[in-house]
């Protein structure tokens, strides 16, 4: 028996980035650095637009995390967005706390509310579980428009010193030579762009640590997890609990922007869960990539068809009925299984290399 | 101490229409499975269609209901054969996503059609009778037809699921949908009727909610979480328990709003939380989920 017959005739190695992925990392950093000098070149319109494209895609990857990967799929996230949104009006304007101080504070609050929130509504299975979430989303509603101080029913606003106290509007002002109001829109621009990357560069390594394996294990396959010692109630919460996190965050951010916030905007099922499903859905969900191409699917069809109102509406959910039928892993579902693409990679492959030598002598 | 026996009869009475609205959303579920993010639109839509009878045939609403439901029962039957059938699985998206996206097209269609204006059944008369019963306590006919209707409506579903072949092949399919069909059942069509059925449940809901109140096409959302309330707190799978569950959660709702109306809905939703902590099967659980 000599070495060479000892040795396995095939060797494993676990692969995760591909050649495709090295690639597009180098791009995704190039884009990020273009991004943050934009406000130098681009007018107040573009800045705005990019803002609204940030938030959609930072929830849209939240959401599917929480829906693509955990399989909780809630309808309730706007409970987490308003509640952001109201701390951030609570802290800066009765705790006169510094505005960018009250954005990571509102992250850490809605990860407290969370905890309870999810002890009674993981009660509820699958679909039940959804419409629980949604009752959850309108008693926060029904509860702060009983909040005097936050404005009640009828909401508030945010007072132009508190707006005008976020750091940084000085030095954006003098820098660029810029209005207060675009100074404003600036900085919120980069807040903006730094907690979708943030939030990016969150789900991404959650799915490549250990935790994201037994997260992908889940979504293929939940009992099959289960029986090789996933314990899936406790990733599910945490999973839960992260996702509101983060939720609240770009909640207190997006009422930052606003400035102005009422029960009704901040809890609303149609503007943070239901445009944030569709572009999951019609990205392709599951994956890192698809809420990208989703949110920017959706932010040119709300730029150039909101005007229409309903009918944009009615193509939008019959648009989310179509691909949810006929391509239910998405656009980029179609695009990866054809050219065999990933650009997050979070999948692990298996490489199986034989050993020639010793093939050629069995 | 007349003001709280008021509200308990009166919340009894809610208490009917929530299991009128929750009496589809269980046959649904009972039968394939379905949770129907839409089964609140869909109300307001029948409302809509049985306005549109009435208004264009110049007929009372009682006699317009008689005409929406076989209309609404091919269009329930339609729904399922072409859309809904396709999206029922082990996966648990389609269903909702697809159920979701029926909700905003309806919404927004009934926006357009009708405007945001609120509509009203007009019925004469009746909708302001009422019976006293003394001590200054009266009841609204109106509110009392809705409680006996809602009462009808689980007998004779009862009576169908219980009584008949196609009852039998519910039963079936709900129970093991593969041995069903080793048995010949059509699953496809069984679940067409059984939703025609439900939309023709949802018509009868949809007759009481215009003849209460104000409906506008915005208001449906609110209605499926109350639907679903009642169907949790009664527990699934038996149609009494759901009636159970919608006078709970219309008890809750007169309550909160007797002690202070801003609270009515935020009651109905904490009880149906309070339901959850203590009993999360609900109150009385027939089927496993």
């Amino acid at each position: 028996m000599d070495d060479a017959e000892a040795k396995p005739a095939q060797t494993f190695r676990i692969e995760i980035a591909g050649g495709a992925s090295r690639i597009a990392a180098s791009i995704a950093i190039v884009i990020v650095l273009i991004l943050a000098v934009l406000p130098i070149f681009a007018g107040r319109t573009l800045i705005q637009d990019f803002i609204f494209l940030f938030y959609m895609l930072a929830l849209a990857q939240c959401w599917n995390l929480l829906a693509g990967y955990a399989g909780l799929i809630s309808v309730g996230q706007q409970a987490f967005v308003g509640l952001g949104g109201y701390l951030l009006f609570a802290l800066t304007l009765i705790g006169g706390l510094d505005p960018l101080l009250a954005i990571p504070l509102a992250g850490v609050v809605s990860a407290l509310f969370a905890l309870p929130t999810a002890l009674i509504v993981f009660r509820l299975r699958g679909a039940y579980f959804a419409i629980g979430t949604w009752v959850v989303a309108e008693v926060y509603r029904l509860v702060f428009a009983q909040i005097k101080p936050l404005g009640g029913g009828t909401g508030t606003s945010l007072t132009p010193s508190v707006t005008s106290s976020v750091p940084g509007i000085e030095w954006v002002k003098t820098l660029l030579d810029v209005r207060t109001p675009a100074a404003r829109d600036i900085v919120s621009y980069w807040v903006a762009l730094a907690l979708v990357v943030a939030t990016l560069a969150a789900v991404y390594f959650i799915l490549r640590s250990r935790r994201g394996l037994a997260l992908g294990a889940i979504r293929d396959q939940e009992a099959a997890a289960s029986g090789l010692g996933v314990d899936i109630y406790r990733i599910k919460l945490a999973v839960y609990v992260a996702t509101a996190a983060m939720t609240g965050m770009i909640g207190a951010l997006i009422y930052l922007q606003k400035a102005r916030i009422s029960p009704d905007a901040a809890f609303s099922v149609l503007d943070w869960t239901a445009y944030v499903l569709f572009i999951v859905v019609i990205g392709g969900i599951g994956t890192m990539e698809g809420p990208v191409i989703g949110a920017i699917i959706f932010y040119l069809m709300q730029r150039y068809l909101a005007d229409f109102g309903a009918s944009y509406l009615i193509l939008l959910g019959a648009l989310g009925i179509i691909v949810m039928l006929f391509a239910p892993k998405g656009l980029w579902g179609l695009v990866a299984e054809r050219y065999g693409l990933t650009l997050f990679p979070t999948r692990r492959r298996l490489v199986v290399e034989t050993d020639k030598r010793i093939q050629l002598n069995p | 101490m007349t003001g709280w026996l008021d509200a308990l009869i009166q919340g009894v009475l809610l208490g009917g229409l929530y299991a009128l609205f929750a009496a589809g959303l269980s046959l649904m579920f009972g039968v394939m499975r379905l949770v129907n993010l839409a089964h609140g639109d869909l109300i307001v839509l029948a409302a809509f269609a049985i306005l549109v009878v009435a208004t264009k045939l110049g007929l009372d609403p009682f006699v317009a209901v008689l005409l929406a439901i076989p209309i609404l029962f091919v269009i329930g039957f339609a729904l399922q054969h072409v859309l809904l059938n396709r999206t029922l699985g082990r996966d648990l998206l389609p269903p909702l996503l697809v159920t979701f996206g029926l909700s905003i097209i309806i919404q927004n269609g009934l926006l357009q059609t009708f405007s945001a204006d609120s509509q009203r059944l007009r019925s004469g008369a009746i909708e302001t009778a009422s019976i006293p019963l003394g001590g200054g306590i009266a009841v609204g006919v109106v509110p009392l037809l809705t409680l006996l209707s809602a009462i009808a409506v689980i007998v004779l579903l009862n009576f169908i699921f219980y009584r008949t072949p196609i009852g039998r092949a519910f039963r079936a399919t709900s129970d093991d949908l593969e041995v069903a069909q080793l048995m010949g059942v059509d699953h496809r069509r069984i679940f067409a009727i059984a939703m025609g059925l439900a939309f023709a449940v949802i018509a009868i809901a949809a007759l009481y909610l215009g003849l209460r109140a104000n409906f506008d096409p915005t208001i449906g959302p609110a209605r499926l979480l109350y639907a679903f309330e009642a169907v949790i707190i009664g527990g699934l799978g038996s149609f009494w328990g759901t009636l159970a569950g919608g006078i709970v959660l219309g008890l809750a709702q007169t309550i909160g709003a007797r002690i202070d109306p801003e609270w009515q809905i935020l009651a109905g939703h904490l009880a149906f939380l309070a339901v959850l902590v203590v009993r999360p099967r609900g109150l009385f659980p027939r089927a496993q989920d």
